[in-house]
């Protein structure tokens, strides 16, 4: 219970610009994800075997007719990279989601019953941590054929730890608070005290956890997919684009820096933003 | 302490017993193993030779029993392709994968405790803002894309560096920075959130008071107190590193035993995919135990009465 955290004058300045920050990269991020097939400027997926790696518009020899250059197979480097914002968005929200609801049931189950429930929640909790997440996530995925849906589903069962710690301790200390009792001796039910008392009092600490999830599925997608075991070719993931460009990346750097630099940006900002809610929120996120 | 051990040492058993057995489960997930070992152009007679040679066509309770079995007794079975004992294989790459999270480890502690430290003491400066900065830096780098950049500039550019491979000691510098990213953003907020705390509290009033100079203070009576739950800390993140240096030895060509896990995945080489994921697992556990022990031990208010 080591809660440091000190709110002086010139903190709350810095923090709410860092906050913005990263609610603008979010709020850019969210916009080309759902906007993708009408905002690139070209076919993401178009081959164009004359055109092979074109540098960058600001680098010698490049053209704004295609500004971030194209690809080993001639494929508008700008529109992949807004598809692959689309896939990484996708891919957080939906594994965050899974992980989410599986996390928090367990949590909150955990916290609110106690007792051997909650034993078994927590040697759950601790049996996850021990699974090394990367490897069986690329078994799963090695064994049974890359998916977008088999991605989200294995990623979404093995990343609901942090959920679950969080939901199962913000329970615990909502269940001991005044309203709660109040609302026992009005003769509410089990389910309406979760539904109505428990939960809305913790979701702002579960929406933190959120955030940290969803740059978490991502940056993991991205790892998945440069492995080869994760987002199938040929949809233009980040973490794939870096894997596909890294014969090249010797000769032309760029290749790997423009999916590397946007997928790094992408996850400070939803870290940035997520930080932000959490001092405005008063929320804890660590065990 | 005692009874706080056995529970620990009970809990661990019975974790390491059903990694175990969701290991099983994951490796048996494709259906058949018999066929995908086989490879796509074998015969049907090729097919029901492998089951009978792997044990493939006993019912999988018995299978499961005999692997469990087998592991209590340290015989983790026999590799598909590799054509060695899986325990031979894991202990022959273990070296490399235990260099790389150490070395990972000992770069992350380097970094995160004097900055931990530096922004304890000048808590609410900028210089604080800018190590909080860096935290969320390093928690946002994706360690993949890291390892190629220090490839290109370290390695290429510079020359500083050997870019893949594990002839020698500076092999392992640029893997070790880009694993010690992962775990320097947790290490250094831990460092500076005890540090604070530490700084606030009556026996750092006294030493005040008693007219200790300052680095005596700091580092003999606050960094003390700061340091159990960063120990603690360390000791478990040494196990999510190991588990996840997969990528990284993959990115670096280093031949440890994450580099023989995804070797396998590969070639559908089952035994051997089972058995990293357990021991990897074994491992953690007996960190995370290492880290209860060394909080006790550190900290005698732990140990209770």
């Amino acid at each position: 219970m080591s809660v440091v955290s000190v709110n002086a004058g010139p903190k709350r300045g810095w923090k709410s610009v860092s906050t913005w920050i990263g609610a603008v990269i979010v709020g850019i991020a969210t916009f080309c994800a759902l906007a993708a097939p009408w905002i690139v400027p070209y076919d993401p997926f178009a081959q164009d075997l004359g055109k092979r790696l074109i540098v960058p518009f600001w680098m010698a020899g490049g053209s704004t007719e295609h500004l971030l250059g194209t690809d080993q197979l001639g494929r508008d480097y700008l529109s992949r990279l807004i598809w692959g914002c689309r896939i990484s968005m996708l891919i957080g929200v939906t594994v965050t989601v899974v992980s989410g609801l599986i996390g928090i049931a367990i949590g909150v189950l955990g916290g609110f019953l106690g007792g051997r429930v909650d034993d078994a929640v927590l040697f759950a909790i601790t049996t996850r941590l021990s699974i090394p997440v990367v490897l069986v996530a690329l078994a799963v995925v090695g064994l049974l054929g890359s998916s977008m849906t088999l991605l989200v589903l294995t990623l979404g069962l093995l990343l609901w730890d942090r959920f679950a710690v969080v939901a199962r301790s913000t329970t615990m200390q909502v269940r001991n608070l005044d309203f709660v009792a109040a609302a026992w001796c009005a003769g509410c039910s089990r389910f309406r005290i979760l539904a109505r008392e428990v939960l809305p009092n913790i979701a702002s600490h579960l929406v933190v956890v959120a955030t940290l999830e969803v740059a978490l599925a991502i940056l993991l997608e991205a790892a998945l997919s440069f492995l080869g075991l994760g987002v199938p070719p040929p949809l233009p993931s980040w973490g794939l684009m870096i894997a596909e460009a890294k014969d090249y990346m010797f000769f032309s750097p760029w290749v790997i820096v423009i999916p590397g630099v946007a997928l790094f940006v992408l996850v400070l900002g939803i870290n940035l933003l997520g930080d932000g809610l959490r001092d405005l929120f008063g929320a804890r996120t660590d065990p | 302490m005692l009874s706080f051990l056995t529970r620990r040492l009970i809990v661990a058993f019975l974790v390491a017993a059903t990694v175990m057995t969701l290991a099983f489960i994951l490796t048996r997930l494709s259906g058949d193993l018999a066929t995908s070992i086989a490879g796509p152009n074998a015969t049907e007679a090729d097919i029901d030779a492998i089951r009978k040679a792997y044990g493939l066509d006993r019912p999988v309770l018995a299978q499961f029993f005999d692997w469990v079995g087998r592991a209590l007794t340290g015989d983790l079975g026999e590799s598909y392709f590799f054509k060695a004992r899986v325990s031979t294989l894991i202990a022959e790459r273990m070296p490399v994968t235990f260099t790389l999270g150490l070395t990972g480890l000992v770069i992350a502690l380097a970094v995160s405790l004097p900055l931990g430290i530096l922004a304890a003491v000048r808590e609410n400066t900028t210089l604080d803002r800018c190590v909080q900065l860096v935290a969320l830096l390093g928690q946002a780098m994706p360690s993949f894309w890291l390892g190629l950049i220090l490839m290109i500039t370290l390695g290429l550019q510079l020359g500083w560096l050997p870019i893949s491979g594990t002839g020698s000691w500076q092999h392992f510098v640029m893997p070790g920075i880009v694993l010690a990213f992962s775990a320097i953003p947790a290490l250094t907020r831990l460092t500076r959130a005890g540090m604070i705390q530490a700084m606030g509290s009556d026996y750092i009033r006294t030493a005040r008071a008693k007219g200790l100079s300052r680095a005596s203070i700091l580092l003999k009576h606050a960094l003390r107190n700061a340091a159990i739950p960063v120990v603690a800390i360390a000791a478990v993140q040494l196990g999510f590193m190991l588990g996840g240096s997969i990528v990284i030895e993959q990115v670096f060509a280093l031949h440890g035993v994450g580099y023989l896990a995804w070797e396998s995945i590969g070639k559908n080489d089952f035994p051997v995919v089972q058995a990293v994921v357990l021991v990897l697992a074994v491992i953690y556990v007996a960190l995370t135990m290492l880290a209860d022990l060394m909080n006790a031990v550190l900290d005698p208010r732990l140990r209770g009465p």
